[in-house]
């Protein structure tokens, strides 16, 4: 049993940054409603912006441009469309163009089956541009790696963070077997549902390899990733935003391209999120996950 | 209302001292014939890239500079007289032009993207997305506790994140100055075609002290000082640009010529032997820069 969760551990970072470091947190309605799920401490270097989406990111680059290295929450993924341009066009682009970076960590919090407007998932979109670092930090020590990334390093950063992984407290390690039938590969909230799934399956005589995906971009193929594959022969990514050129085709492709195995994408359908069931379209559950592999073990 | 007179504030150019009146002469023609140099190299094809000339708009920054040159400067993408008055190296400034690792930003960024940090000079390079330096010199403020000035054009008011941003700066007594480098045009559709209100008095709505001023630079200076310790503050100024938004064609005269009235105005103050002197050395120091 881990000693913090992740919402602790989110939340000792940003209090030694802006107590310490001179940091700062931007962000919208930060201090009320449950300090963004518990996830905010109460010390100064906090700034409420109004709710001014696109002028807000803005804020929170020029803050970056003079080194502040500014914490910048989005309460819910969706108002990324919203607060892209700044962090798109400005922070992504500045260090290539000017070599000035503009490093801002932008908490970007995901969630599911809250509706149109509060379900999105959207790293894949950012994954796009370059110039970001994007990652989805799922456990305590996961945080503490990629906040330690952000601060060794001067790009702005995208981190898909989610509710379903503020509780908790595990690690989440890669499990590799002997003459597994499938490697699966998860990002983000699913990562929580890849033992459920594998149980299914072997139950059934499927062995499966699992391996957890943290970095999004860069997305380096690593022996670790490419090995429990070029076994099995075959693979899955799975991802809870849209499969649609979203990251799970993107990144089945790059292992596709670097080990010749066939690896499928599974993502959200092509459909807008709805409120209520059997419309919400929810990330990819374990049943999910074991109807693909039965259809591509099939095919 | 907008018009080469426009708020002028009579006499000053017998007021403020000599010394700033031919320096900011200086500044315009350093603007005026580098740029009279830079169309040349477009129209004998020895530049290819896109530009966003400044000819034309060259008092505001010119007059701006001798009162806030510490300021950190977010520009605008017709950038040119902001870099130039403020102290940019020419050379650096051209070498951008042609894409040569020598340019301000190593050739990567081009006309309407110029930055400049040396010699005691803060200017991050525009992306072109209209009013997004607004923001960001919201931010900067924010963020370093030093004064900023935002510059910006007639179209990027419009933007919401613009309003939204200089609202912002009002909630935060943040030591920003706001300028809209008014020349009536985005691309080629006229203010009123576009709007019906006032930038300056959604300004002062915000709670900021604002005003519609013309592009005559001692009125300028006069102004950035009072505003300079009462910031934020936004300022509409009415200017003309003599090109097109982007390349070097013209669409006839513009509605005032400001360069050729400051000098009418220097020549009235007694100073014709000093400005023509000034406009020789700068016109030679731009040849050779340009030969």
């Amino acid at each position: 049993m881990g000693l913090k969760t992740v919402a602790e551990t989110i939340k000792e970072v940003t209090r030694n940054h802006l107590t310490k470091n001179h940091g700062l947190l931007l962000g919208e309605s930060i201090t009320a409603v449950g300090w963004v799920n518990n996830t905010v401490p109460d010390c100064p270097g906090i700034v409420e912006l109004p709710m001014t989406d696109v002028a807000g990111a803005g804020i929170a680059v020029g803050a970056a441009l003079v080194g502040r290295r500014p914490i910048f929450v989005i309460r819910f993924q969706d108002f990324l469309i919203l607060n892209g341009s700044p962090l798109i066009f400005y922070a992504a682009k500045t260090k290539e163009l000017h070599d000035k970076s503009a490093p801002v960590f932008v908490r970007a919090i995901g969630a599911d089956g809250l509706g149109p407007v509060h379900s999105g998932i959207l790293h894949s979109i950012f994954m796009h541009f370059p110039g970001f670092r994007i990652c989805s930090p799922m456990t305590p020590g996961e945080y503490e790696e990629i906040w330690e990334n952000f601060l060794a390093n001067d790009d702005p950063m995208i981190v898909s963070e989610h509710r379903a992984s503020y509780g908790n407290t595990q690690e989440l390690n890669d499990r590799i077997v002997d003459n597994a039938d499938i490697t699966l590969y998860a990002i983000s909230s699913v990562r929580f549902e890849l033992h459920k799934a594998a149980e299914t399956l072997e139950a059934e005589g499927i062995k499966c390899n699992l391996v957890h995906l943290l970095w999004l971009k860069p997305f380096v193929v690593t022996e670790r990733l490419t090995e429990p594959l070029l076994q099995s022969k075959k693979g899955v990514v799975i991802d809870p935003g849209y499969e649609i050129a979203g990251a799970s085709q993107s990144l089945a492709y790059e292992l596709n391209q670097a080990t010749g195995c066939k690896v499928k994408a599974l993502g959200l359908y092509d459909r807008s999120k709805c409120l209520c069931p059997p419309l919400q379209n929810k990330a990819p559950d374990a049943a999910r996950i074991y109807e693909t592999v039965k259809m591509l073990l099939n095919e | 209302m907008r018009s080469s007179t426009f708020g002028i504030i009579p006499g000053l150019s017998n007021t403020i001292n000599q010394d700033i009146s031919l320096e900011i002469f200086r500044r315009m023609c350093r603007v005026r014939y580098f740029e009279k140099g830079l169309i040349e190299a477009v129209k004998n094809g020895a530049i290819t890239y896109p530009i966003y000339l400044s000819s034309g708009q060259e008092s505001i920054a010119a007059a701006m500079s001798l009162v806030i040159p510490e300021f950190m400067i977010f520009a605008q993408h017709r950038c040119h007289a902001t870099y130039l008055s403020f102290g940019g190296d020419t050379g650096r400034l051209k070498d951008e032009l042609f894409g040569l690792p020598g340019g301000t930003s190593g050739g990567r960024a081009g006309s309407n993207c110029i930055q400049c940090h040396e010699n005691n000079i803060t200017m991050y390079g525009h992306h072109g997305l209209i009013g997004e330096n607004v923001p960001l010199a919201v931010g900067a403020a924010l963020g370093s506790g030093k004064p900023a000035v935002s510059f910006f054009g007639d179209g990027a008011t419009e933007e919401d994140y613009v309003f939204a941003a200089m609202g912002f700066a009002v909630s935060q007594k943040l030591p920003v100055l706001f300028v809209c480098e008014d020349n009536n045009l985005s691309i080629l559709t006229k203010v009123d075609v576009r709007r019906s209100w006032s930038m300056t008095n959604v300004a002062q709505a915000l709670g900021m002290p604002a005003v519609d001023i013309t592009d005559d630079p001692w009125t300028i200076y006069r102004k950035v000082q009072e505003f300079k310790k009462n910031l934020p503050a936004f300022m509409n100024i009415y200017t003309c640009r003599e090109n097109w938004h982007m390349g070097t064609g013209t669409d006839g005269k513009p509605e005032w010529d400001r360069f050729s009235l400051v000098k009418d105005e220097c020549n009235k103050r007694g100073l014709a032997k000093e400005i023509c002197q000034i406009e020789k050395e700068t016109q030679d120091q731009m040849k050779e820069l340009w030969d």
